[in-house]
């Protein structure tokens, strides 16, 4: 058990030095002068030239550059921005709060609706209509749900804040437009698990003890529905990192997406370095996650 | 305790009817052995689940009179049913990896019973479940109630199915074809187990498609084909004077029955030597040898985890031995690349146990078998050898009944006209009637292409019935070897004399 969590934490360090990497080379093959990439388009003036050469080791070997590049993105030092006239570090730290906030929140709220929808929904019509509205949740694009959303509940009815993040109730709205799809999404494959499972020879044996059909859902097929849902983990974080960065648009909110999208379209390659890596971190941390969520649900895998 | 007349079951399948039991009547008495014995289809298992109401959500169940330990069942409401489940009833399903549930420990599984009929209380659950798991003889049980099914042998997990079953203290136990996924061996010490269980005063209903498995329990055997019982009776009447053509047919199956040859050994085909492989510090076979002449069924049994089908893979080229080698028709056939074995493959087939799998789904009968002529041959000839008629040559695999597709992959090997054929449990997976007539068929094509055979099985019944030769395998090493004869008649290793005695046989047949 131990040995597994150790190889699958040293994989994923492996993965965040590729991306960090991979990074780094973009920077490199970006067209000019490397200093140029990183002024991007902030004020062009020599101390800042010579800031930037001494900071990235410029006008040392190739090796050291990269070396050193490594050296201190392991410490967390990610550069600064010279577009903001701050640390990369700082910038991202203040936005970070909020953006986690949006995903985790829209996380919880899709995979518990996913849960309640493919566990309640067991009748014929009524996981005829369920099916139905996932598959148009699914299908819809995120801002659409969210343009929705707001013209009802925010310009309507007044409900909730129409942006911002200020207090909870800011939070309600664009979590459960991120949340929805997913939900769609997880509850789908949540209930073919299910109708799978209490098909299996191990269900008839416990109704045979008595059990009643929900016991013998929720004891039973519930645990076995969850594998193939925990393989869409990985996917999930692809729809919380590309998602957040629409939604904060949508709805005016502050976080990691809007960061991004300034500095790509301003070009400040540090911030944009940067970005790339935290979303490598994000993604080897949820699959991580999902590798142990599987030896946690099913002993089978569990052997060294 | 139960009284059953006129049992009809019908499923809705789409659109389409299908009934599975037509008119069933019969009775339990407290404290017998029940069998009811019958192909798969036959509806047996769908009548043993109606009696606790478990026959599924697409069946209508009906009945003149249905009668379960003294209450009229029919109209029975959910919680009525549950009432009887476990506490009146347990059930016992085939193989304990699927029929407990994997994710579970043993003892969670046991102590689901327990709670659900509130038996005892917290507290002294986990004492109960030992006791339980005692009772079916699992040797340290403190240890097994902590463990999931996967990590338990075929045996244990079976014992502790019926343990899970047993823990309600009903008075009536059904066992749907209990011992049909175990070793010979394994099979007989559940069957003891269960004959303890009714000595205890449970009463016993069987279902089992192998005559032989009941007719060593069962006081009144059922024999059930096509939803319906035709021919019922005490086991030893019934063994003795049989009726219906098909219980004589189900007789013969168990009783088995010698395919002679007359054809004499030829030239050697294939040579092991010394053959020896190890995974990682376990060594799985060790110093086997073995020749196999043309025309000649050689038989390799041995439990699950001896070796033979390491033994197989190691004779067909599929994995390298770790020392030893393989010849084949002169040619060395291990530690030369995979190019040069090419154009031996041809000569060599193999079938394997489960053809569905083997099959690829989305290939008809005719690419199957085509696949193994020559470009553009006609697969029908082929097909006709092995029995099957014109009209199988476009189904997919999916639509051919288990019997029908073991032939489709007998046709596909016999079509490159092969000198040797492994087949690895051909005929395990079949109904005991439908494996006479497999067995018959290989007999019969050895007699007419003088091919030679290895035949991997862990039923002495089978290599009785068709082997000339047979080597027992025990933890990786040939035990014993010889003409099947001799090597059933005088057993010398204790290892062949266990698995003969677990065969089981007909008792009290005429």
């Amino acid at each position: 058990m131990i040995r597994a969590i150790a190889r699958r934490a040293g994989s994923g360090l492996v993965v965040l030095w590729a991306a960090a990497t991979a990074a780094y080379l973009a920077l490199l093959a970006a067209p000019g002068d490397t200093v140029d990439s990183i002024i991007g388009d902030g004020a062009d003036r020599p101390q800042i030239r010579a800031q930037i050469i001494a900071e990235w080791n410029l006008d040392r070997p190739a090796v050291v550059q990269y070396l050193d590049y490594l050296w201190r993105a392991a410490q967390g030092d990610l550069g600064r921005s010279y577009l903001l006239q701050r640390p990369v570090r700082d910038v991202i730290g203040d936005q970070l709060a909020p953006t986690l906030k949006l995903a985790v929140a829209a996380a919880v709220f899709g995979v518990v609706l996913a849960l309640i929808l493919a566990v309640v929904t067991r009748g014929r019509w009524a996981r005829r209509a369920s099916s139905t509205a996932e598959l148009v949740l699914v299908s819809t694009p995120p801002f659409l749900i969210g343009i929705v959303l707001l013209s009802v509940f925010s310009f309507r009815f007044g409900m909730f804040p129409v942006s911002g993040d200020r207090g909870w109730a800011a939070l309600v709205l664009p979590a459960v437009t991120l949340g929805l799809p997913i939900a769609g999404v997880l509850a789908q494959v949540l209930r073919d698990g299910l109708d799978r499972a209490l098909d299996e020879p191990f269900a008839v044996t416990a109704r045979a003890r008595g059990l009643t059909e929900r016991s013998v859902l929720l004891r039973h097929g519930l645990r076995h529905s969850l594998l193939p849902a925990v393989t869409l983990l990985g996917w999930l974080s692809g729809v919380l990192i590309g998602g957040s960065v629409i939604i904060e648009q949508v709805f005016g909110r502050p976080g990691l997406g809007q960061v991004t999208l300034q500095a790509v379209s301003s070009s400040d390659m540090p911030v944009v370095l940067a970005v790339v890596v935290l979303a490598a971190a994000f993604f080897v941390v949820i699959n991580t996650a999902a590798d142990l969520a599987y030896l946690l649900i099913d002993p089978r895998l569990r052997r060294s | 305790m139960i009284e059953v007349k006129n049992l009809r079951v019908t499923f809705r399948l789409g659109e389409r009817q299908v009934e599975a039991v037509r008119g069933v009547s019969f009775d339990v008495e407290e404290g017998e052995c029940l069998a009811l014995v019958g192909e798969s289809g036959s509806g047996k298992s769908v009548t043993a689940r109606s009696l606790v109401g478990l026959a599924g959500p697409a069946a209508r169940v009906e009945a003149d009179t249905f009668v379960v330990d003294g209450r009229d069942v029919r109209g029975f409401a959910a919680r009525e049913w549950r009432r009887l489940r476990g506490r009146f009833a347990g059930l016992i399903l085939q193989d304990a990896l699927v029929s407990l549930d994997p994710l579970r420990t043993v003892g969670a599984e046991i102590t689901e019973v327990l709670r659900t009929h509130g038996i005892g209380d917290r507290g002294d659950r986990p004492e109960r479940v030992q006791r339980l798991l005692t009772d079916v003889h699992v040797p340290e049980p403190e240890r097994r109630a902590r463990q999931y099914p996967h990590q338990l042998s075929g045996g244990l997990r079976q014992r502790a199915l019926i343990a899970s079953a047993i823990a309600g203290g009903p008075r009536l136990l059904i066992a749907d074809e209990p011992t049909t996924a175990l070793d010979a061996t394994v099979q007989a010490q559940i069957l003891k187990l269960l004959a303890e269980r009714r000595a205890s005063g449970e009463t016993l209903l069987l279902i089992s498609h192998d005559l032989a498995v009941v007719s060593r329990l069962a006081d009144r055997v059922l024999v059930m084909k096509d939803g319906r019982i035709v021919e019922s009776g005490p086991t030893r009447t019934l063994l003795g004077s049989a009726g219906h053509a098909y219980t004589k047919e189900l007789i013969s199956a168990a009783s088995g029955r010698r395919r002679m040859t007359r054809t004499a050994p030829g030239e050697v085909v294939a040579e092991a030597i010394a053959l020896r492989k190890v995974y990682g510090d376990r060594a799985v076979v060790r110093d086997v040898g073995l020749t196999i002449r043309a025309g000649e069924i050689v038989g390799l049994v041995g439990e699950s985890g001896s070796g033979k089908t390491t033994v197989a893979q190691l004779l067909f080229g599929l994995t390298e031995p770790t020392s030893g080698r393989v010849r084949f028709e002169g040619r060395d056939l291990s530690g030369v690349p995979e190019r040069a074995r090419r154009p031996i493959r041809r000569r060599l087939q193999l079938i394997a146990q489960d053809p569905l799998s083997a099959f690829d789904p989305r290939w008809t009968v005719r690419r199957i078998v085509g696949e193994a002529l020559p470009r553009g041959a006609d697969p029908q000839p082929v097909l006709e050898r092995v029995g099957l008629s014109a009209d199988v040559v476009d189904r997919y695999p999916r639509q051919l009944s288990g019997g029908q597709r073991q032939r489709v992959a007998v046709a596909r090997a016999i079509a490159p006209r092969p000198s040797l054929i492994i087949c690895d449990e051909p005929v395990s997976a079949l109904d005991v009637s439908v494996q006479a007539q497999v067995l018959d068929l290989i007999a019969q094509i050895r007699e007419d292409d003088g091919t030679a055979w290895l035949f991997i099985s862990h039923d002495l019944g089978v290599i009785r019935d068709l082997a000339d030769r047979v080597l027992v395998m025990h933890d990786g090493r040939v035990v014993e070897q010889g003409p099947v004869r001799a090597v059933f008649e005088h057993a010398g290793h204790e290892c062949t004399r266990a698995l003969l005695n677990a065969v089981p046989t007909l008792e009290g047949a005429a």
